[in-house]
């Protein structure tokens, strides 16, 4: 059988994006959380916010080391896997990832260290000023590589000349129609992230009724984090959407699997969509729903599948369903987050332990919305790695398919070793608790199923 | 000389400085995992790994700067190298994933000599790759209209395998000099015992490559051996002797800093000869900085960002290295 280096460099870069992108979606959202419990610590001196934050930062800790040396991995892949493309759009993109090094990584390693290792050698202002440094450093390097990913989206602000593009305008560049609507999304993504794994454990020790002090801070700070933003990633989601309609519109009708522009389009609850035959097998929907949605009209029209030619269409399968994966995930938020805010309001947050025993155990909503979410923007794009610009068939590296094969088994199988002792460092950290975030060597096992340690 | 010819030039500094401070950054705790095989038991590695712990990520974070910074200025020569050094720079890339972890999960890992092995593997391996790599570029790289048409293996030549196992050697001596200066008594004793053997190492394989390099490539015996540039140049393998007599001097005296600055001097030296046999292609024979360079605009873009944000990046440098100064104590066990 012959390989296909495209699909094998594809997979390749799908497996290493996918695996990285969980690292910094939950890095940003604890980072954030890390600043947040820092900045509390050094106003009111309140030792409940030290503990947590000490504790945070453990599991901080692994993340970062994870989504550090996966991200370098990327780094090299443009020119390993995409030398073409490096070679076709460098000029603009290059430097978009030059500013993310500066401004972000360095930053970022510098005070992770003094917050990891400063201890007593530090003052208490240093140690909240790292923790805020590093969310900082976390922003800005989302910032900057999706302004690179939103540039691929919707290109702007170059010319091309004998096949290779040049800048014409940084700003235009930088500020690309949907790099707005990406980096508010994302971000917001990642605080929620973020902010379910806090509810998540806080519950968790809550049903153990083991650290209840710190459990109610972490259940009320994100409870109110979700409450808002939530439902706020709906609307900014929303926004999203139209912003692909007016620029990507092959994109939002494989979303919706909307194949005949000529005709409204309903909002498929569930199908099927067979690219064969263009149409939707087994669909269950509701009429007109998406022209309501994306037009504001019950008989709005929209550009559908059939308007491009069909090399021209994205995989409709992977976008469609990573859209609805996404979505269900974004509802099920908003209902856990303004349910809790409900019971927060009432009084009996700490006491209902069903709620409590739902949200304990969806931690990884998060990550699953990110990805999907990513599959639909990645996916979505296709066939073109520029869109409009330059087709991913022809970014590959003249780099013979045995060796994509031989690196793809490899980061396989190095990912999901280094993964699974990851989660299961990560998990122990957790079951462990907070005293032994600060004193390994004291705690006892909890082997016996009997923590005892609370201090 | 006009803006097109100025800017590549700029920008061929600055890279060559990251790689500088990649290759000793890095190469010291590269370097010391390298060692970990050699340790006396794991209270010693315990101390090995808190000597690097806090300055591991910003030194890595060198490297990104190093191929982000070739892709920024020089995309060609990015969409070059890389595919022609696909295996070795993904074995590294995996490599590097392995051991950046171990810093956490060796920690919290009851199994300590599973986590021991893979450090030392990791490190050694990437290190090796880098040499490979090193050697693959010296050799050349087959191009036609701007890309790689080269084979997957034609960086596997003994001259690729004299240099990795130079720059293993030479990551070694940095990190054996490191302890040397961050720990005391006996640990830095057993140090100075290993600094001495890899000093001889690498004066081998520094000789071996000054031998070969011009022998093989006549590019590279032009470029020493031709008058006047014999005057010019001879300082370099004088003053590379000279450093390396005072290596062996201070490291035999056990002192605790001047090993360590010896052993960097030396790789400056050594960078600094192949700089002298390769200026100015960046993908030797053929391309040049100016034939490889982004568009001005780019390079500008970028310059200015560099010309703000590198004195911060040096500064958070400086400041890591000046809160975790001084020695690696004996209880000292990694956070």
């Amino acid at each position: 059988m012959e390989l296909d280096p495209i699909l094998l460099a594809r997979l390749q870069f799908a497996f290493t994006v996918s695996f990285h992108i969980i690292f910094p979606t939950f890095t940003i959202g604890v980072a954030a959380y890390l600043a947040t419990l820092e900045v509390l610590w050094g106003w009111t001196g309140a030792e409940r916010y030290k503990r947590l934050a000490a504790f945070w930062t453990k599991i901080f800790a692994v993340s970062f080391a994870m989504g550090v040396v996966s991200g370098i991995v990327l780094s090299y892949q443009f020119g390993t896997n995409w030398s073409r493309f490096s070679a076709t759009v460098g000029n603009v993109v290059g430097p978009l990832i030059g500013y993310e090094v500066f401004t972000a990584f360095f930053l970022e390693a510098t005070f992770l260290s003094v917050l990891l290792f400063g201890g007593d050698r530090v003052p208490r202002w240093l140690h909240v000023f790292s923790g805020v440094a590093v969310a900082v450093g976390t922003a800005l390097s989302a910032f900057w590589i999706l302004s690179a990913n939103s540039w691929m989206q919707t290109p702007v602000g170059y010319t091309m000349q004998s096949g290779v593009a040049y800048p014409a305008d940084w700003f235009a560049i930088v500020f690309n129609p949907s790099f707005p609507y990406r980096l508010a999304h994302m971000l917001n993504a990642s605080l929620l992230t973020g902010g379910f794994v806090v509810l998540a454990v806080g519950a968790r020790y809550l049903l153990a009724n083991r650290h209840v002090e710190e459990s109610h801070t972490m259940l009320r700070m994100a409870i109110l984090l979700t409450a808002v933003l939530a439902p706020l990633q709906l609307i900014i989601g929303d926004q999203h959407g139209l912003n692909t309609l007016a620029h990507q519109p092959t994109k939002v009708a494989a979303m919706e699997a909307h194949w005949d522009g000529s005709r409204p389009g309903d909002f498929e609850i569930f199908a099927w969509p067979d690219e064969k035959t263009e149409s939707n097998l087994f669909s269950i929907s509701i009429p007109h729903g998406s022209s309501l949605v994306l037009t504001h009209e019950w008989n709005g029209l929209f550009p559908g599948l059939k308007d491009v030619a069909p090399q021209d269409r994205p995989p409709v399968k992977n976008v469609f369903f990573g859209f609805r994966i996404m979505l269900a995930i974004g509802f099920y938020m908003i209902a856990a987050a303004l349910f809790g805010a409900l019971l927060w309001w009432r009084g009996r947050l700490f006491e209902t332990r069903w709620y409590l025993k739902i949200i304990a155990n969806t931690w990884w909503v998060g990550f699953v919305a990110v990805i999907a979410g990513w599959v639909v923007t990645e996916s979505g794009r296709q066939p073109w790695i520029v869109q409009g610009v330059m087709r991913t068939a022809d970014a590959i590296s003249p780099v013979p398919a045995g060796s994509i094969l031989t690196t793809l088994i490899l980061f396989v199988l190095v990912y999901l070793t280094v993964f699974s002792f990851g989660a299961y460092f990560i998990s122990r950290l957790i079951t462990r608790g907070m005293v032994a975030a600060e004193h390994p060597e004291k705690t006892p096992r909890l082997a016996t199923g009997h923590p005892t340690f609370e201090s | 000389m006009d803006v097109a010819t100025l800017l590549p030039l700029i920008w061929a500094v600055l890279i060559g400085v990251a790689v500088v401070f990649y290759v000793i950054l890095d190469g010291f705790d590269l370097g010391i995992g390298m060692l970990f095989p050699f340790a006396k038991d794991d209270a010693e590695r315990d101390r090995m790994l808190s000597a690097i712990a806090p300055f591991w990520d910003g030194n890595e974070t060198w490297l990104v700067l190093g191929g982000g910074g070739l892709l920024v200025a020089f995309p060609r020569a990015y969409a070059i190298i890389m595919p022609a050094f696909y295996l070795p720079v993904m074995v590294m890339l995996l490599a590097l994933v392995f051991r950046g972890v171990t810093f956490e999960f060796r920690a919290m890992a009851q199994r300590k000599p599973f986590w021991n092995v893979v450090f030392a593997a990791g490190s050694t391996i990437a290190g090796f790759c880098q040499g490979l790599i090193l050697g693959g570029l010296v050799q050349g790289i087959d191009i036609a209209d701007g890309a790689f048409v080269g084979g997957p293996f034609d960086w596997a030549t003994p001259f690729g395998l004299v240099c990795g196992l130079g720059v293993v050697a030479g990551y070694g001596l940095l990190g054996a000099t490191w302890l040397m200066m961050k720990t005391g008594g006996d640990m830095a004793r057993r140090a100075a015992t290993k600094a001495k053997v890899l000093l001889l190492a690498v004066l081998v394989f520094m000789a071996a490559v000054s031998i070969f390099t011009p022998l093989e490539f006549p590019r590279i015996s032009e470029r020493w051996f031709v008058l006047p540039n014999l005057y010019y140049l001879s300082p370099v393998p004088i003053l590379t002797a000279l450093v390396a007599f005072a290596a062996w001097r201070f490291i035999a005296a056990q002192r605790e800093v001047a090993p360590f600055l010896a052993a960097v001097a030396l790789f400056l030296l050594g960078y600094l000869g192949l700089v002298i046999s390769t200026f100015p292609y960046i993908v030797p024979p053929d391309l040049t900085i100016w034939d490889a360079a982004a568009s001005p605009s780019s390079q500008t873009f970028m310059l200015i960002g560099t010309l703000v944000l590198l004195p911060f990046v040096l500064g958070y440098t400086a400041l890591t290295y000046w809160l975790f100064r001084g020695k690696v104590g004996e209880s000292a066990a990694y956070h």
